[in-house]
C-alpha cells in the first residue's frame, strides 16, 4: 500500500471535521480498509501522528520558499551531457528475475509505465543481447555489401562509416518490439507490470541511409537477389534474413542515428539495421556486412528460436511481422489510484502493418468500449499515443484496449489468439492487455478470455 | 568545385528523385578483395552453400565438447543446469517421419535445440560464428564437423564411427528428426508470398477480431490472475514507480527492504562483468562456477589464497569445486585479476 502521506499539496484537515462518528470509531478500532475507498485524504491524515494536525493557514510548500525559490542554482554546463533528475530514479531498464542465466544473453525491459508521447529515451530503450554488448570503435567499423552468389551484384563492396555518412539520409520514427514481448503470458498471468509484460518495446526516430541505396550502389539484381541476410559485428554476429520487398520500397534503413544522436553502443553503435514492423532481433545491431541471395537462410535465430509452435506441433518460420497491438500504460498493473475521481488513461499502439487508425478502451472487461483519442503524429509502423478520460467511482473495474490498424486488423483477445495458436507458441503474443482496478486503487494484470 | 565532382553531384541529384541509383553513383565505397570476403562471408545456408571443407569424427567431437563446452551445456549437452539441453527428446521414430512426437502429441517434456531445428547447416552456421560463447569464431571447420558429428551420434542419427564432412553433411540433414515440423504458411511474412515464389500466404492474418462498441458479451470471463509469488517477484513495485504524478506504484515489499533501494554497482563488479566472470560466476550462488562468496568462505583464513586464485584465474583448472573446468582468463590483465581476487576475497558484492 502506498503512503498517502506522500500525497503532496493536499491540506491538512482534522479527521473528525469530515468523518462520521461511525467511521472515526472504526478507526480508533483498527478498522481503516475503508479510508482507501473514498477518504483517502483522511488516510493522509491517518498516517500523521494521531493528534490530528491541521494547515491552517495553506499549504507549507507555498507558505515556506524552497531553497530553489531563494538561492543560486547552478551553472551551465554543470553537466556536459545532461542526466535526468535525481528524483526520477524510479523509471530504469530493469531485469525480469529468473527469466535468464545469464546477463549476456538476456534481456532488459523499458519502464513503459512512466513514459510519455511515442519517443522513449535513448538510455531507456530496451536491451536484448545475444552475446553481451560492445562499445565498438566507429573508425574501425565496416560495413560489407556482398552476394550469395557473385552473380547478384555487380561489385561487393565496403564503406567506412565516413563514407556512409556522406550518403542521401532519411529520418523516421519506427517502434520496436522483441518478437518474444509478452511472451511470458502466453499461457497465463505471469510478471505484474506493463514493464515486464510489454517493456521489450521502444519507438525512436532513427537516422541513416536506406539499405536500397547502399545495394543500388553495389549494382544489385534484384531479378536474381530476391533476400537480404543482414550480419552484426559482435561475438554472436547475429544473422537474420529480410525480404528484398522490404528493401526496394526503402523501408529498410542502414541506421547510425537515433533520437537526434549517434545510436548507443547498446543498441547497435555504430551501425544497425532498421526493419520498420519487424521483429527486432531482424534490426541487427553492430551491422557489419549483408549479403544479398537467393533463398532464405534458416539462421539460428529463425530454425531454433523466433519460431511460433502451434497445437498441431509445426513451427511457424519465418514469422517476422509484429501485428497491431496496443497496451494501456497508466494505470497498470502494480499501481495505486491515489483517490476516485478523474484520470487520464493512456496507452500506446502499434502495428508492424502500417499505421494505427483506431483505439478504443474498454472500463468493463470488454462488454462495452470507448473510442479514444489518438494523439499526433500518427505515423507509418510508429507507437501512437491514445488517451481518454475516465472518472474513477471507487468500484472495481477491467480496464483494456484494443487498437485497429489501417489494414482493418483488430487486435484479438486471448480468447480469439489461443483457439487459433495455442499457448506455446513463445512469439508474437499481441492480444488485448486486462489490467483489473479493485476497490482499494491497486491495479493487477489479469487476463480476459 | 571540380567539374568532375560536379558532375557527380549533379547525377546523384538525379537519382534520388528516380527509382534507382545507378551502380557506383557516389563513387563512395570501394570493391571488396577476396580475402575480405572470405574473412567474413562465413554463412552456411540451408543448401550448404558457404560450407567449408573439412571433416570429424564423434570421438574427436567428444573430446572438444568436454574441452571447450560441456563447462556450460553439460557433459553430454543435455545439461539442464545452465541453458536448456542441446540434445535429447527424439527417437528413431521421429528421425524415420522427419516429425518429432513430442510437438505432435503435445507432450513434449523440454524444447531441446535438436527436438527443433530442421536443417543441420543451422547448427554447422551458428557453431562456427558465435560458439564457444566467449570465445566465438576460435573453432577450425573440422572442429565443427567433429562436435557436430558427436551431437548427431548423441541423438542417435548417427553411429558412433561417423565421420561428417562436407561431402555427406546433406544425407545428414535428410535425417534431422524435425525436418519436416516447419511450415511458413502464415501471414507474418513481410516479403512475396509462396505464390510468387516467396514465403507464406501474403500477409492474411490467422485472427479476426471485430470492434464491438456495445453489450458486447453477457460476463466476463477471466482466465488467470497474477498469482501471489509473482507480485513480489519483481522487487518493490512502489520503487520502480514515480512518488508522484496520477499514480504510485504499490509496495510489494515489507518493511525495511522496501526502502532500501538497490545500492550503486561496485566498480569491481562491473569489472566482473566485463571481464567476463560474471557469466559463470553469481555473486552468492553457483552459475557454471561457484558462487564468489562461497569462495570467500572457503578460503577467508588462507594467507596464500589470493596468489594461488590469480594463478587460477589466469591459467583455468578444474577439481576445487567439481568436475567442470574454468577455462583459462589469459584476456584479463595480471592486475585487474589481483583486483578481481581481492575483491572476492573480501566478500564480493
Ligand atoms: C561460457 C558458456 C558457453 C560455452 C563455453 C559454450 N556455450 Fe554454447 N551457448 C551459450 C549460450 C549463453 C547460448 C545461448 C546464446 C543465445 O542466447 O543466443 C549458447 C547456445 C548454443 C547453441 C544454440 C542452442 C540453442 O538451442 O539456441 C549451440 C548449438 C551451442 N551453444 C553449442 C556450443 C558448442 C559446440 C560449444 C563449444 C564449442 C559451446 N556452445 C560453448 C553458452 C556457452
Ligand atoms: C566459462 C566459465 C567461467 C568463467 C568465464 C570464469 N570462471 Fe571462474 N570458475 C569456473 C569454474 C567451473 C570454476 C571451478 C573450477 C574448479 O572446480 O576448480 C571456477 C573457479 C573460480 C575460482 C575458485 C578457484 C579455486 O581453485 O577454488 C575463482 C577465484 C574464480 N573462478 C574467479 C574467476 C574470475 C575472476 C573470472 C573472470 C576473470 C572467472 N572466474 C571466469 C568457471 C568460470
Amino acid at each position: 500500500m502506498v503512503d498517502l502521506s506522500k500525497k503532496p499539496g493536499h491540506l491538512r484537515r482534522a479527521p473528525e471535521n469530515f468523518l462520521s462518528e461511525e467511521q472515526v470509531k472504526a478507526v480508533g478500532a483498527g478498522r481503516r480498509d475503508f479510508l482507501r475507498k473514498s477518504f483517502l485524504a483522511a488516510g493522509a491524515a491517518m498516517a500523521a501522528p494521531l493528534v490530528a494536525r491541521a494547515d491552517a493557514a495553506g499549504d507549507p510548500d507555498i507558505l515556506n520558499l524552497p531553497p530553489w525559490t531563494t538561492s543560486l542554482g547552478l551553472p551551465v554546463a554543470t553537466n556536459p551531457y545532461g542526466q535526468p533528475s535525481k528524483y526520477e530514479s524510479q523509471l530504469l531498464r530493469r531485469e525480469s528475475p529468473g527469466l535468464t542465466r545469464v546477463g549476456g544473453a538476456s534481456v532488459s525491459f523499458c519502464p513503459l509505465q512512466g513514459l510519455f508521447g511515442i519517443i522513449t529515451p535513448s538510455g531507456l530503450h530496451f536491451e536484448r543481447h545475444h552475446q553481451g554488448w560492445h562499445d565498438v570503435d566507429p573508425s574501425k567499423h565496416r560495413l560489407m555489401i556482398n552476394g550469395s552468389d557473385p552473380a547478384f551484384l555487380k561489385q561487393p563492396k565496403v564503406y567506412t562509416m565516413d563514407q556512409l555518412m556522406r550518403l542521401p539520409p532519411v529520418s523516421r520514427i519506427h517502434f520496436i518490439e522483441c518478437g518474444a514481448n509478452t511472451g511470458l503470458e502466453w499461457g497465463n498471468v505471469a510478471v505484474p507490470t506493463v514493464q515486464y509484460t510489454h517493456g521489450m518495446l521502444s519507438c525512436s526516430e532513427f537516422t541513416g541511409v536506406p539499405l536500397k541505396t547502399l545495394l543500388e550502389d553495389c549494382g544489385v539484381d534484384y531479378k536474381k537477389a530476391r533476400y537480404v541476410l543482414a550480419e552484426g559485428a559482435d561475438g554472436s554476429s547475429m544473422t537474420r534474413t529480410i525480404p528484398m520487398e522490404m528493401v526496394e520500397n526503402g523501408e529498410v534503413i542502414v541506421a547510425y542515428g537515433m533520437n537526434g544522436e549517434m545510436l548507443r553502443p547498446e543498441n547497435g553503435y555504430p551501425l544497425r539495421l532498421v526493419v520498420p514492423g519487424v521483429q527486432g532481433v531482424s534490426w541487427v545491431k553492430w551491422l557489419r556486412r549483408i549479403e544479398v541471395g537467393d533463398m532464405p537462410y534458416a539462421t539460428k535465430d529463425e530454425a531454433v528460436h523466433y519460431i511460433d509452435l502451434m497445437p498441431d506441433g509445426m513451427h511457424r518460420q519465418y514469422t517476422s511481422i509484429q501485428e497491431c497491438k496496443s497496451v494501456i500504460t497508466s494505470p497498470s498493473g502494480g499501481q495505486q489510484l491515489l483517490e476516485t475521481g478523474f484520470y487520464n488513461v493512456t496507452g500506446v499502439a502499434w502495428s508492424g502493418r502500417g499505421k494505427i487508425t483506431r483505439v478504443d478502451v474498454s472500463f468493463d472487461g470488454g462488454i462495452n468500449w470507448k473510442t479514444a483519442r489518438l494523439e499526433g503524429p500518427i505515423q507509418n509502423k510508429a507507437l501512437t499515443r491514445f488517451n481518454i478520460d475516465w472518472v474513477w467511482d471507487g468500484k472495481p473495474a477491467i480496464l483494456q484496449s484494443r487498437a485497429i490498424d489501417e489494414t482493418g486488423y483488430v487486435q484479438p483477445s486471448y480468447g480469439q489468439l489461443r483457439a487459433v495458436r495455442g499457448t506455446k507458441s513463445i512469439y508474437h503474443n499481441n492480444a488485448i492487455q486486462s489490467w483489473k482496478v479493485v476497490e482499494s486503487g491497486e491495479v493487477s494484470n489479469v487476463q480476459v478470455l | 568545385m571540380s567539374r568532375f565532382s560536379k558532375s557527380i553531384v549533379a547525377a546523384a541529384l538525379l537519382a534520388l528523385t528516380a527509382s534507382a541509383f545507378a551502380f557506383d553513383t557516389f563513387k563512395l565505397g570501394r570493391q571488396a578483395t577476396p580475402a575480405e570476403l572470405a574473412a567474413w562471408d562465413i554463412d552456411v545456408r540451408p543448401d550448404f552453400k558457404g560450407l567449408p571443407k573439412g571433416s570429424g569424427n564423434v570421438q574427436q567431437g567428444n573430446d572438444l565438447f568436454e574441452e571447450k563446452c560441456a563447462s556450460c551445456h553439460g557433459s553430454f549437452g543435455e545439461s539442464n543446469e545452465v541453458f536448456t539441453p542441446l540434445i535429447g527428446g527424439t527417437t528413431h521414430e521421429d528421425i524415420k517421419n522427419g516429425r518429432v512426437g513430442g510437438f505432435v502429441k503435445g507432450d513434449i517434456p523440454q524444447r531441446t535445440t535438436f527436438t527443433k531445428v530442421a536443417t543441420i547447416s543451422t547448427i554447422f552456421d551458428y557453431i562456427q560464428r558465435a560458439m564457444p560463447w566467449t570465445a566465438p569464431k576460435s573453432l577450425k571447420p573440422d572442429e565443427v564437423y567433429a562436435i557436430l558429428a558427436y551431437f548427431l551420434n548423441l541423438a542417435e542419427i548417427v553411429p558412433a564411427d561417423f565421420v561428417l564432412s562436407d561431402k555427406n553433411i546433406a544425407e545428414v540433414q535428410k535425417m534431422m528428426p524435425n525436418r519436416n515440423g516447419m511450415t511458413t504458411n502464415h501471414g507474418m511474412w513481410p516479403g512475396a508470398p509462396a505464390a510468387r515464389g516467396g514465403i507464406g500466404n501474403g500477409g492474411k492474418p490467422d485472427v479476426k477480431n471485430v470492434a464491438c462498441m456495445k453489450d458486447c458479451k453477457k460476463e466476463v470471463r477471466i482466465g488467470s490472475v497474477l498469482p501471489n509469488y509473482a507480485r513480489t517477484a519483481h522487487g518493490n513495485l512502489e520503487d520502480q514507480n514515480r512518488s508522484f504524478g496520477p499514480v504510485r506504484g504499490v509496495r510489494t515489499v515489507d518493511g525495511d527492504a522496501a526502502v532500501a533501494r538497490a545500492p550503486a554497482q561496485s566498480a569491481e563488479l562491473t569489472l566482473a562483468n566485463a571481464s567476463g566472470c560474471m557469466a559463470c560466476h553469481g555473486l552468492s550462488s553457483k552459475i557454471v562456477g561457484p558462487g564468489l562468496n562461497e569462495v570467500q568462505a572457503r578460503y577467508k583464513d588462507q594467507a596464500d589464497a589470493a596468489d594461488r586464485l590469480a594463478a587460477k584465474v589466469k591459467a583455468g583448472g578444474q577439481g576445487a569445486w567439481g568436475s567442470i573446468p574454468m577455462p583459462p582468463n589469459g584476456h584479463v590483465k595480471d592486475e585487474d585479476i589481483k583486483t578481481l581476487v581481492k575483491w572476492i576475497l573480501s566478500g564480493a558484492k
